[in-house]
């Protein structure tokens, strides 16, 4: 299969389409929790427990409500390779706890994968939805939806003071993560980025690295997202999270500008120098493969590189992944071999913009 | 600075260890690191979410919390101890909250900015909200009007409150 054909099935509409602000945000995602009453929480669950969870939820999703919001697919984990589960952990369709919920878990899939429902995760239902740019609202809109959809099927554990129960206490009452993943290396390169995380962080929002919780921040990526939840209502988690989001994007251009009247060459020298590596080099790790692509991201919202598509970053940071590398090439790779062969892709991939001087 | 394993590769990944007095440093890059295994993933776990949540479950001296969890307290439904909350910091089931209520005001406040939900309602069971909220709404009403010995208005919440309770029965 040719580069383009595989790109074209393997990219999910969160890493092809733009979006508001989608110079700066990549993508944004509404993720609810949700339990069904009177059954044990996946920690606790048997097998039995599980497949009746599984059964509830085939029975919502075959509802009239449900296939109103679009078409999905549904799978067991069991019944899925590893290889394929963890293809949907890199282009952050699942997480990683559900790819390895191999007995339990399971997954709806809308075709265009903008949502998905985890099932048997750490709770019974995690409903996610994600999509380019700036579109949290639009994004909390369709969960919310799908959230109505599937409470007409099927009781929810909730309380009148706590909300929606949780497996875990820090999910009670609304259940949302809100984020927003941006990509900043303007306040990276100029150093201001310390100062505005803490200061994100005094605002009861979360920040952490492009692979969640505990990941460094590769590619100058930054996932902002809502810690509190419960106390406030899903509107207003949102809207803190975009108001504290606009701000650093007004920082985050300034930034730009500030270095492309002060230090223009050095920036250029950066930027290109990253993109000649990623044209030619022979054999590349991921992490630089990152910081490269983020180089050269920059260099493309800042019209030093042009004819170069600037979804390139979204869509190499997934395909560059061990499992994507993998999928790609037919075969299993050690991590010497996937450098190889991920410094490979990359020179494809630039070469597929044709315009690449 | 190359990997000391494989001698090919950055290091990425820099541990001090200590034990009792003696130092030794690693420097390994990531896939030596997670072959090396067993003590980078150790170091890894101290700051492992759960960990974090399970200390903070455990600050049974600080102030506000209520005195020592009975080793007793148990989910009569999913038969959790609290003790085993405490460790892994999930609760069992939907039921757990109630019966660990008496210990969770104090973490919720911890970890949440408040400890009552303003957000969503469910359709369904937010009827049952709606008519439970407004029940106890009118029995204060009741308490306080045979307090103030409005007969004739404690009469009538009387029989609403009765056909309200008729009506959920059904």
């Amino acid at each position: 299969m040719s580069l383009s054909d595989f790109l074209q099935q393997a990219i999910s509409r969160w890493m092809k389409d733009g979006g508001p602000q989608d110079d700066i945000i990549l993508s944004s995602r509404i993720r609810i929790a949700r339990n069904l009453q009177d059954l044990p929480f996946p920690i606790l669950q048997t097998d039995v427990h599980a497949d009746q969870v599984i059964q509830e939820v085939q029975k919502a999703l075959a509802s009239s409500a449900v296939a109103k919001l679009g078409e999905f697919e549904f799978a067991r984990c069991r019944d899925m390779s590893q290889l394929d589960r963890y293809v949907l952990v890199e282009k952050h369709l699942i997480s990683k706890d559900l790819a390895e919920q191999v007995r339990h878990g399971a997954l709806a899939l809308r075709k265009d994968e903008v949502m998905s429902i985890m099932v048997n995760e750490e709770d019974h239902l995690r409903i996610q939805v994600i999509m380019p740019g700036l579109r949290l609202n639009e994004a909390w809109q369709l969960a919310n939806a799908m959230d109505d959809a599937l409470e007409q099927q099927m009781p929810y554990a909730f309380d009148d003071n706590l909300g929606y129960l949780t497996a875990c206490p820090t999910n009670v009452g609304t259940g949302i993560r809100a984020s927003v993943m941006m990509h900043l290396p303007g306040l990276v390169i100029s150093g201001h980025i310390n100062r505005m995380l803490s200061a994100v962080s005094q605002v009861g929002l979360t920040v952490r690295g492009l692979h969640g919780e505990g990941s460094e921040a590769a590619g100058n990526i930054f996932q902002v997202s809502n810690q509190v939840t419960l106390g406030e209502s899903e509107e207003e988690i949102i809207n803190n999270l975009t108001s504290v989001v606009h701000q650093l994007i007004d920082h985050e251009r300034s930034a730009r500008r500030l270095l492309l009247q002060q230090n223009r060459e050095l920036l250029e020298d950066r930027v290109c120098r990253s993109f000649g590596l990623l044209a030619y080099a022979r054999q590349m790790d991921s992490k630089e493969t990152l910081q490269r692509l983020s180089d050269v991201r920059l260099g493309i919202d800042l019209g030093i590189i042009k004819g170069v598509s600037a979804g390139i970053l979204q869509e190499l940071m997934v395909m560059t992944q061990p499992a994507f590398l993998q999928k790609y090439y037919g075969q299993e790779l050690s991590p010497g071999e996937r450098d190889l062969r991920r410094a490979a892709l990359v020179r494809e991939r630039l070469r597929l913009d044709t315009e690449v001087r | 600075m190359l990997c000391q394993k494989c001698h090919e590769r950055q290091a990425t990944v820099h541990l001090k260890k200590i034990i009792s007095g003696e130092e030794t440093e690693y420097h390994l890059c990531e896939q030596c690191a997670t072959e090396q295994g067993d003590f980078i993933a150790q170091a890894m776990q101290a700051f492992d979410f759960n960990h974090l949540l399970s200390g903070l479950l455990n600050m049974e001296a600080a102030p506000g919390y209520p005195a020592q969890a009975p080793a007793a307290l148990r989910c009569d439904v999913c038969g959790m101890t609290y003790q085993q909350f405490t460790q892994v910091g999930r609760f069992g089931c939907p039921h757990c909250y109630e019966s660990f209520a008496s210990r969770l005001d104090p973490l919720l406040r911890r970890i949440q900015s408040s400890t009552s939900h303003t957000g969503k309602v469910p359709r369904r069971a937010g009827e049952q909200v709606k008519r439970r909220r407004h029940l106890e709404q009118l029995r204060k009403q009741l308490n306080h009007a045979v307090a103030t010995e409005q007969y004739e208005e404690a009469a009538r919440l009387r029989d609403e409150i009765r056909q309200l309770e008729q009506m959920s029965e059904n």
